[in-house]
Order: structure tokens, then C-alpha cells, then sequence
């Protein structure tokens, strides 16, 4: 991690990573997507309608991990002072709040024909729901801290005060009676046919490289303004 | 101690001091924030009669009746340790089907729970339809929480 503490050295590598992770995630992506939508068998029960679980549930992944990246870019900003985690982290929200957004559209999507709902307040919609409003706010704090002038010190530990919820979105099924149902896929295997899984890991590996992608542009565009705004104000001195 | 070292020991008592609150607000939680009574709760008093309420099961199976005008059922939910009858006039959803969980939201009016809207609930089981219909033949109801 230190190593990356350079900016300089940063950029080096993230110039090219960017470019491959754009194209493994695009080809993952659409490759999961069209086996999803064409090669897969319907569910027994739902029909057609459990197609919507292969960008579901990456949605649902990138929008927890995005939060599990505030909190490790807090931790290492509050504890190392990392000169690059307060960047990383104002990149990475925007990226989780849209894939959380993601989440909690496709379900609403997809309660609506299956449970003959498009929104209940129970345990795991609302404690998403909750997830993207700390987005929300992680985003408006941080650019508040940061026209302020200030190092998102605040921000950090708002980051890692939210990350309190990400335990309590993956146990809400099993700690209380839920209308949305247990857990597919454990430690121990899934429950979920494998003619019907096999395309869910490559648009979770798809959508994941992507995501990487968008929060490595984002960390560039802000190096490269804060480089613009250090030329500017040393050619007006 | 280093001041780097320092900032670790903080930041990880910090960490730990909220998880642990956080968990006994959870654990304060646990009954109040359950979707729906089961039955077992329904028969032990829970829901007073006229409150509204939800009340998930499992339908029981054969136990799906249709009145003669058409959008009146009645059925059965269970918890597999006790049963309430369900009266609903509507249109449920094309998963609420017998053998498979469902909620239904209403009230108990004399033993009977009336119910404005049925949800369907499925478990988190997705298969193929020809190993679907093996799979109906012994269904373990794991929809419902045990």
C-alpha cells in the first residue's frame, strides 16, 4: 500500500490498469449478461423474471465492497495518513452509491412480480436503502470538508461509523423475519442450480472490474486538478 | 508508543466499542423488527384482535379454497407448531401458491385473519423447471424461519 503513496508512482501504474480493467470488465459484463438473458434455463417458479439476479446481485456486491473501500481508505488515512486514501475514498462513493442505487432499483423490479410488492419496509430493503443514504451523505460531507480546506478527517470517520451497517445488511435475513429471502450463495455452496449460477460470477467479475475502473479514473481526474489548481497558483503568485 | 501505533489502538477501540452497541441495538431489535407474526405468535397472543398486522407462513397444502365469486379464497398458513385460517378478497401474486411461504397483511377478526394484501415469499432456491417439479415432491419448508 505504501508503495502507492507516491502519486507519481500511483499514476505509473494506474494509467494501464484502467485501460485492462475497462476491457475484462466489458467483456465479462456483456458475456454474462447475454448468457444470462439467452443460454440459462427460467426458474421453477419466478419464470423469466429471476434473469434480473445477474445484474442484481453484482449490483447488491459492489455497493456493500464500495462501503468496505470507505472504510479501509478511512482506516488507512486515520491511522497511516495515507496521502492518497482521502482521494480513494471520495472516488470509490459516487461508484457504490450508483451500483447500491442499481440494487435497490432491480429488486424493486423484480419484488413487483414475484412478491406482489414493489417495496416493503423490512429488514434487508430498508437497511439497503439506509446504505445508499450514507452514500449520499458520505458524499456531501466530503465535498463540504473538502472546499473547506480540510484534510476529511470528518469524512473518515463518518466512513467508518457507516461501514456499521454492511453486517447488518448481510445478517438482516437471518437475524429477523424478512419478506426477502435467505442467503443463496454461502461459504458452503449455493443453492441456486448451477445451469442457472454458471453466468452470475462473470458479471460479478465483470461489474467488479468496472467499478475498479471508474474509481481509478476518478482518483486520476482529481490528482490531475489538484495538479492543475498547484500550476495555477504557483503562475498567479 | 508510536503516534501511528496510537492512532491504530484508537481507531480499533473505536471500531470495536461500536460494533459492540451496535450488535446490542440489534439484539434489542430482534423482536420488533421481524417483517411478520407467525402463527405460534398469533396463537400465543401477540397481535391483538383488530390491529393490523403481517402474518407469514407456509400455505398449507389442499388447503386453498375459492368462494363462488371468484376473488374470495381462504387458506391456511403454518409454522409448522400451529395454524390461522386466512380470508382474502383480491388478487394475490402468481408465486402465492400451496407449499410455498407467503405474507399476508390485514388483521385477526374472531380467529380468522382478514387480510387487505398477500405477498408471496419464495426461499432462496432458484432451479430449472424439471428439477423444480422434482423438488416440489418434498419440500422442506425453508422459506420460513425456523
Amino acid at each position: 500500500m505504501h508503495a502507492l503513496a507516491n502519486p507519481a508512482r500511483f499514476l505509473r501504474l494506474a494509467r494501464p490498469a484502467t485501460a485492462w480493467l475497462l476491457l475484462i470488465g466489458l467483456v465479462f459484463a456483456v458475456a454474462g449478461m447475454a448468457a444470462g438473458l439467452t443460454l440459462t434455463p427460467p426458474d421453477y417458479l419466478q419464470g423469466e423474471t429471476v434473469r434480473i439476479i445477474y445484474i442484481h446481485v453484482p449490483s447488491a456486491w459492489l455497493g456493500m465492497a464500495g462501503w468496505l473501500g470507505i472504510a479501509s481508505a478511512a482506516i488507512s488515512q486515520l491511522v497511516w495518513r495515507h496521502p492518497l486514501a482521502a482521494v480513494a475514498g471520495r472516488a470509490v462513493a459516487p461508484a457504490g452509491a450508483t451500483f447500491a442505487a442499481i440494487c435497490l432499483i432491480t429488486g424493486s423490479i423484480w419484488g413487483r412480480p414475484t412478491w406482489g410488492t414493489w417495496w416493503e419496509w423490512d429488514g434487508r430493503l430498508t437497511s439497503m436503502l439506509v446504505l445508499f443514504f450514507l452514500y449520499l451523505g458520505y458524499i456531501a460531507l466530503a465535498s463540504a470538508e473538502r472546499e473547506r480546506g480540510g484534510e476529511g478527517r470528518v469524512t473518515a470517520i463518518f466512513g467508518l461509523v457507516g461501514a456499521l451497517n454492511l453486517p447488518i445488511i448481510h445478517y438482516s435475513v437471518l437475524w429477523w423475519r424478512t419478506l426477502h429471502q435467505g442467503e443463496s450463495i454461502g461459504l458452503t455452496g449455493s443453492t441456486i442450480d448451477s445451469s442457472i449460477l454458471w453466468p452470475l460470477p462473470l458479471t460479478m467479475v465483470g461489474f467488479t472490474c468496472l467499478f475498479a475502473a471508474a474509481v481509478l479514473m476518478r482518483m486520476r481526474a482529481e490528482l490531475a486538478e489538484a495538479k492543475v489548481e498547484a500550476r495555477m497558483r504557483r503562475l498567479g503568485a | 508508543m508510536k503516534p501511528k501505533n496510537q492512532r491504530l489502538v484508537l481507531v480499533i477501540a473505536a471500531t470495536g466499542a461500536l460494533i459492540v452497541a451496535v450488535l446490542l441495538a440489534m439484539w434489542g431489535l430482534r423482536s420488533r423488527a421481524s417483517f411478520f407474526y407467525t402463527p405460534a405468535d398469533i396463537a400465543a397472543g401477540k397481535a391483538a384482535e383488530g390491529q393490523s398486522a403481517r402474518l407469514g407462513g407456509m400455505v398449507e397444502k389442499g388447503s386453498v379454497q375459492h368462494e363462488a365469486d371468484g376473488v374470495t379464497i381462504h387458506f391456511i398458513l403454518t409454522d409448522g407448531r400451529a395454524t390461522t385460517p386466512v380470508t382474502f378478497r383480491g388478487i394475490a401474486p402468481d408465486l402465492f401458491r400451496e407449499g410455498s411461504g407467503a405474507v399476508a397483511e390485514g388483521r385477526m377478526e374472531r380467529g380468522t385473519f382478514v387480510a387487505d394484501q398477500i405477498l408471496a415469499k419464495h426461499d432462496e432456491r432458484y432451479m430449472p423447471p424439471e428439477l423444480g417439479n422434482l423438488a416440489a415432491e418434498h419440500k422442506a419448508g425453508k422459506t420460513l424461519e425456523k
